[in-house]
């Protein structure tokens, strides 16, 4: 046993509350502001999806599913059964608001994800000074997100969509990362030998190369943020994680079933649409 | 190539002393440098790889000069200093007379845009763009809008003989194409300058010595300065006006084919060129090329002149009916007889050289050395076959060589 007169307890757990509170009181403004503005997302994304008929919205998927997979009707038909399934169970609302949730959450991960890894792939020393950051950020379990997540932003969506929005960064500012770096030195020097500036060279060299690579790292975040989102139901994020949380507590086997199975679809059609999406491109 | 000593030469690119050190103490190989050390004695007391020592030469306005050596020999690294894709240690280059090291940003960049193109041996096409569009990048990079920056590329994409694949993405071509595509890109933007870095060396051996031909075709009518990078003998003696063998960061020698071949200036450019003998099985039917542009006799001097323009050359020659070889005009004498309304009768100079087509080689290089005039290969019914100027032998002769090296 550690005696505890000579090595007290560093008080990590108190800091902690510390500072939360101190960022609590000077900047909910902030926070408030965030969290307006993340709920707009979501729940436009909501209502713009229930807003269209199922059936409608079915079809348009799976047409989605047929173009980005070059006329695979194979995939489309599969997509379009999953998705009749999902809404015969009536999970369909519960569903959309997952949708809504991975659609936002990886729409403000994305908008930060992206320009960081650019300029890590420009920056040897943000490489530097972020990679340890990354590495915190995927190893730490997810639960821990929520955890700062709900006393910043109390229960509901956007302290979801913020736990979200940390753990489905990563793989999207690495992959992003990663495809400017690995773009051939050759293209490189032509852009350079032709006179470009480091803008042109961005984006009429680096990031069109990179795409199928940031691609990846798009996917991956989306994967991510769809499991995130059910795990986030753990603080009151609506959608098909609750109706599994639900399943939990109730020992409802049967509810449990149907939400994951339809968790599962989701991510299968999900998954196919942004792989596909590169490979299809023009 | 006719009458090289009637043009006078303008120099476009010139080097003096450059040094080009890499590593993180480049000061002190310059010192080492300085006191005579040899490359490899700098890099085993400062760790620093001394890559260019002291390189100086001059190239000429419409000439290709290429730079020959063995792979690490610097020349790579030589040529990216021209387009400051290296940036020199020391010494200095000016293009045209500009001093290009003192350039900031903005000045390279438009000394990158308007003056130099660049070609790759890997071809370093953009993957996810049209042909058209890689062609047009050069011209994108300068902001043309884009009506006129693809027309301009269609041009080159003529020049090099790619029409009809506009609309075609890089990786549905095969080596060769993708290189004429790099070429048009380099064209397209009306460099006077073009640096190629072992530009045809990825390609398999019929193909690089189409593109070979092709490159002096191309450059007899567009006159661009170009500066090769080959590790290839039989390219460079095939397309270099001059050569500049390199070794160990080192220019050894510089000079024009025959002079690389017949005066070595060190043993170690004697032994890269001692296999070259094939003289004597080689004829003149293996060394001339296409008698083109030709000259009827019943054409004016207002005609020659313009073919004589139009190919670059000083002196074309005349045909028959059935290309039965009449004679030679030349430049000179055409700009007289249109001034004076002469018909082309009176300026034929009838007297000029001919050789049957199974002459053979050793017979026709001390006739080329003394020929003011290129020769014509003429067979036994008169008929023009072929015209042999002195880097077509020399060309042959380094392609039986191909493998030699």
């Amino acid at each position: 046993m550690i005696p505890t007169s000579i090595f007290p307890k560093i008080p990590i757990g108190d800091s902690v509350e510390g500072l939360v509170d101190w960022t609590d009181d000077f900047f909910g403004w902030l926070l408030d502001a965030i969290s307006t503005l993340l709920d707009f997302l979501v729940s436009g994304f909501q209502d713009i999806l229930l807003a269209i008929p199922p059936l409608l919205l079915i079809i348009a998927l799976s047409a989605i599913v047929w173009l980005v997979t070059k006329r695979d009707w194979k995939i489309a038909v599969l997509t379009g059964l999953g998705l009749l399934l999902v809404w015969n169970m009536r999970l369909w609302p519960a569903a959309m608001e997952t949708l809504a949730l991975v659609i936002s959450s990886a729409i403000v991960t994305l908008i930060v994800a992206i320009p960081v890894g650019i300029l890590a792939a420009r920056h040897d020393l943000i490489d530097t000074l972020i990679r340890p950051v990354l590495d915190f950020m995927q190893t730490m379990p997810s639960f821990v997100y929520l955890i700062p997540a709900v006393i910043f932003f109390g229960l509901g969506n956007v302290p979801g969509m913020i736990a979200t929005v940390i753990f489905a960064m990563p793989p999207a500012i690495r992959l992003t990362n990663l495809g400017i770096r690995h773009i051939p030195k050759e293209l490189i020097e032509v852009s350079d030998a032709f006179g470009a500036t480091t803008n042109q060279k961005l984006f009429k060299v680096q990031l069109p190369v990179a795409l199928p690579t940031i691609m990846a790292g798009v996917n991956q975040c989306i994967m991510l943020a769809l499991s995130m989102t059910v795990i986030a139901s753990m603080i009151g994020a609506g959608g098909l994680g609750l109706n599994v949380l639900k399943g939990i507590q109730r020992v409802d086997i049967g509810g449990g079933f149907e939400a994951g199975l339809a968790i599962v679809i989701v991510a299968i059609v999900l998954d196919r649409i942004t792989q596909n999406l590169v490979k299809s491109g023009p | 190539m006719e009458n090289p000593e009637v043009v006078e030469k303008t120099v476009k690119v010139r080097m003096e002393n450059l040094v080009k050190v890499f590593g993180q103490k480049p000061q002190k190989a310059l010192e080492l440098l300085d006191k005579g050390l040899k490359k490899q004695e700098i890099f085993e007391k400062t760790g620093q790889n001394v890559a260019l020592n002291n390189v100086s030469f001059e190239v000429y306005e419409g000439e290709i000069f290429v730079l020959m050596g063995l792979s690490g020999c610097g020349k790579s690294t030589l040529l990216r200093c021209i387009n400051r894709l290296i940036e020199p240690t020391r010494g200095k280059i000016s293009i045209d007379g500009e001093d290009i090291l003192k350039m900031d940003q903005e000045q390279l960049r438009e000394l990158r845009r308007k003056k130099l193109g660049m070609i790759f041996q890997s071809f370093a096409l953009l993957p996810h763009r049209s042909i058209l569009d890689n062609v047009a990048f050069g011209l994108e990079i300068q902001g043309m809008p884009v009506e006129e920056r693809h027309e301009k590329a269609r041009e080159a994409i003529k020049l090099v003989g790619l029409e009809g694949y506009e609309e075609s993405k890089p990786p549905q071509l095969s080596g060769g194409m993708q290189q004429r595509v790099g070429l048009a890109r380099a064209l397209a933007s009306d460099a006077d300058i073009l640096l190629m870095d072992e530009a045809f060396s990825a390609l398999d051996p019929l193909i690089r010595r189409d593109m070979q031909d092709e490159l002096l075709d191309l450059q007899e009518r567009v006159s661009k300065t170009i500066i090769f990078v080959s590790h290839d003998l039989d390219e460079a003696l095939k397309l270099g006006d001059r050569i500049a063998l390199m070794k160990d960061g080192e220019i050894v020698q510089v000079g024009t084919a025959e002079e690389i071949l017949t005066k070595p200036s060190t043993s170690y450019v004697e032994k890269f060129v001692e296999d070259v003998d094939m003289a004597k099985v080689l004829t003149a039917r293996d060394v001339m090329k296409r008698p083109e542009p030709l000259l009827s006799l019943d054409s004016g001097p207002t005609n020659a002149l313009r073919l004589m323009k139009e190919y670059g050359i000083s002196s074309v020659f005349v045909v028959a009916k059935h290309r039965q070889f009449r004679g030679l005009v030349t430049v000179d004498d055409a700009i007289e007889a249109k001034s004076e309304n002469k018909p082309l009768q009176d300026i034929l100079i009838t007297g000029v050289t001919t050789i049957p087509p199974d002459t053979p080689i050793s017979e026709i290089i001390p006739m080329m050395a003394e020929a003011k005039y290129p020769v014509a290969v003429v067979d036994d019914t008169g008929k023009m076959k072929g015209i042999i100027v002195r880097g077509s032998v020399l060309a042959a002769l380094a392609r039986m060589e191909v493998d030699a090296l």
